[in-house]
């Protein structure tokens, strides 16, 4: 994903001459690219995160797209007064994008893991909040979040996460795609941990029940007519999420359900409000908290029993 | 405009700045008092503006970082022209517009900036100004921010993208009155020497009285000329400048003067406008 966003933004550069990239010192040789492409817009703010948001708030507010580009914690809780006063309060259409989000730095510990981003940034009016499941889905998201005149925050994986959508796909923000189709039971699903959903879904045998394995891409805005037609059509739910339990999609998902009257049975498969202290690669790390795929499997069986 | 009657104007504002502050129950008299001369004299002097065109993209743009000094900002630019002075009988009302921090840009012409927590403007000006570089526009930026201000950590972590990235079209000014909120600013934290201090950054700085108009010409001319670095003038000010029991004294952050109160302040500004 970190590939796809480095060449979709180079191309975007060369599209709208009012994109300017700003980084927190990441990203070597990258961004090479880019840099010969448009020099004057590619700014490497240090590792002064808060100045760096701020900045591209005072970037947007005098007509420039600007798009800041570091790991996620830093682009989030690091400088959450400035995306909250600097971006969202004034309505600066900036898009943020976090590098590395959920575990997919595992091997880093919880300085660099970033499990409750989705929390935090979906209560910031105005911010829409955007998690790609796949480099399709990235490339979509991020060509439609600067034509919007919201602030949006894009949280991304790292390198070598598979395809999941066929080339050509066609990907809205807001708008839930099914990956699998399925009556019994639907796991929805956010950011590239929906892998370890299909994965588990073609782990069951072809007599076994029909799952529907859904990429809902943002938590806000949340694609509730989708989520309708679903819930009158199959009332057992999964929600999968790379994130911790409290705040994220499973929490958004509850709190639009509470509001109607539809009576679906739902699992919440996230990461335990806890920090992680048995570090490893971002596989041992989903394996050991039960986010992989086989545990999937397994939470698919216990949701139908 | 000369300075004769640069003094009248920060006079008959400081007049009004007093009124509202009974009249409304508005604190931070003794910020809006110690920085109103240095708002006139950028407004009357120093920024290419224009009321009827607030969002030219080719305006200077000035934000004011220390934004609990809004109440001598709202009549700066009610007196620029940018809304009518009537509006401001509505300072303080419930559903007003006019309270203790500028509202977002949008919601009152001239406002660039809805400042209040410290440390967010000058970075925001600075981004202002680096978008005057990226999209060839000629206009410059001020932001001024107070001595207190300087404890936060953004305005260091600016201070250095800046000047690395040679923004000379960005000035901020200073306004060291010398006391924050529940102390002497030098005390609190170690501000002095602060025209080194920027200097060591990487800036143009220059160090100047607040309140005298002369040396403020002075001091902005050469910022303006300045280039390949951002600039800062360190203006030496005094808190609740203009009526003597307010001076230096730091209760005046907080408090609003009574009738008798207003009455002396008043009478001590000998306003006959």
């Amino acid at each position: 994903m970190r590939n796809a966003f480095a060449r979709e933004i180079t191309k975007l550069a060369v599209e709208h001459q009012d994109l300017v990239l700003l980084t927190g010192d990441i990203g070597n040789r990258l961004f090479d690219e880019f840099k010969g492409l448009a020099p004057g817009r590619f700014l490497n703010c240090g590792v002064a995160e808060a100045n760096m948001m701020s900045v591209a708030a005072g970037m947007a507010l005098s007509g420039l797209r600007p798009v800041v580009y570091t790991i996620t914690p830093f682009t989030t809780v690091r400088v959450l007064e400035q995306l909250r006063v600097g971006v969202c309060y004034h309505e600066a259409p900036v898009v943020v994008v976090g590098t590395g989000s959920g575990l997919s730095y595992a091997e880093l510990g919880p300085t660099h893991h970033s499990l409750e981003d989705i929390a935090i940034t979906r209560c910031l009016p105005g911010l829409n909040v955007l998690a790609p499941a796949d480099g399709h889905e990235l490339v979509a998201f991020l060509r439609e979040a600067l034509e919007s005149s919201n602030p949006t925050y894009m949280r991304i994986g790292k390198k070598g996460e598979p395809a999941l959508h066929p080339e050509g796909a066609s990907l809205r923000i807001g708008t839930a795609q099914a990956l699998r189709n399925g009556e019994d039971l639907a796991i929805l699903c956010i950011g590239p941990i929906t892998a370890e959903a299909l994965r588990a879904v073609d782990m069951i045998a072809a007599d076994g029940p029909r799952v529907e394995v859904v990429s809902m891409g943002s938590v806000k805005p949340l694609d509730v007519d989708f989520l309708d037609g679903l819930a009158r059509r199959c009332g057992r739910w999964i929600t999968l999420e790379e994130h911790g339990i409290i705040g994220g999609l499973g929490t958004t998902v509850l709190e639009w359900l509470a509001g109607t009257r539809h009576v679906v049975r739902l699992t919440r498969m996230a990461v335990p409000d806890a920090f992680i202290h048995e570090i490893g690669d971002q596989a041992f790390v989903r394996s050991t908290l039960g986010l992989d795929a086989a545990s999937i499997h397994v939470a698919i069986k216990e949701a139908l029993a | 405009m000369n300075s004769y009657d640069l003094e009248a104007v920060s006079r008959r504002l400081r007049h009004r700045i007093l009124k509202t502050s009974h009249a409304a129950g508005i604190p931070h008299l003794g910020s809006c008092l110690s920085c109103i001369d240095l708002l006139v004299y950028l407004y009357w002097d120093i920024l290419e503006i224009d009321s009827a065109r607030p969002e030219a993209p080719d305006r200077d743009r000035f934000v004011l970082s220390k934004g609990h000094a809004a109440p001598a900002l709202f009549q700066v630019l009610a007196e620029r022209d940018f809304y009518p002075k009537e509006l401001l009988a509505t300072f303080g009302m419930n559903g007003s517009v006019f309270h203790e921090h500028p509202p977002a840009p949008g919601y009152l012409p001239g406002v660039e900036a809805a400042t209040g927590s410290l440390g967010h403007g000058m970075p925001m000006a600075l981004g202002m100004a680096l978008a005057a570089r990226i999209t060839g526009m000629p206009y410059r930026c001020y932001a001024l921010i107070s001595d207190g201000e300087c404890n936060e950590g953004a305005i260091w972590e600016a201070a250095m993208l800046a000047a690395a990235q040679a923004v000379d079209n960005l000035c901020v000014i200073v306004d060291f009155n010398g006391w924050q909120a529940t102390g002497r600013s030098r005390e609190v934290m170690c501000l002095d020497p602060m025209k080194d201090k920027w200097e060591a950054f990487g800036w143009h700085a220059v160090t100047i009285d607040g309140h005298d108009f002369g040396a403020m010409a002075g001091a902005f001319e050469a910022c303006a000329a300045t280039s390949g670095q951002p600039s800062v003038v360190i203006a030496h000010t005094v808190k609740g400048k203009g009526v003597s029991f307010m001076e230096d004294d730091n209760n005046w952050h907080y408090r609003t003067p009574d009738e008798d109160e207003l009455r002396l302040a008043l009478e001590e500004l000998q306003d006959h406008l």
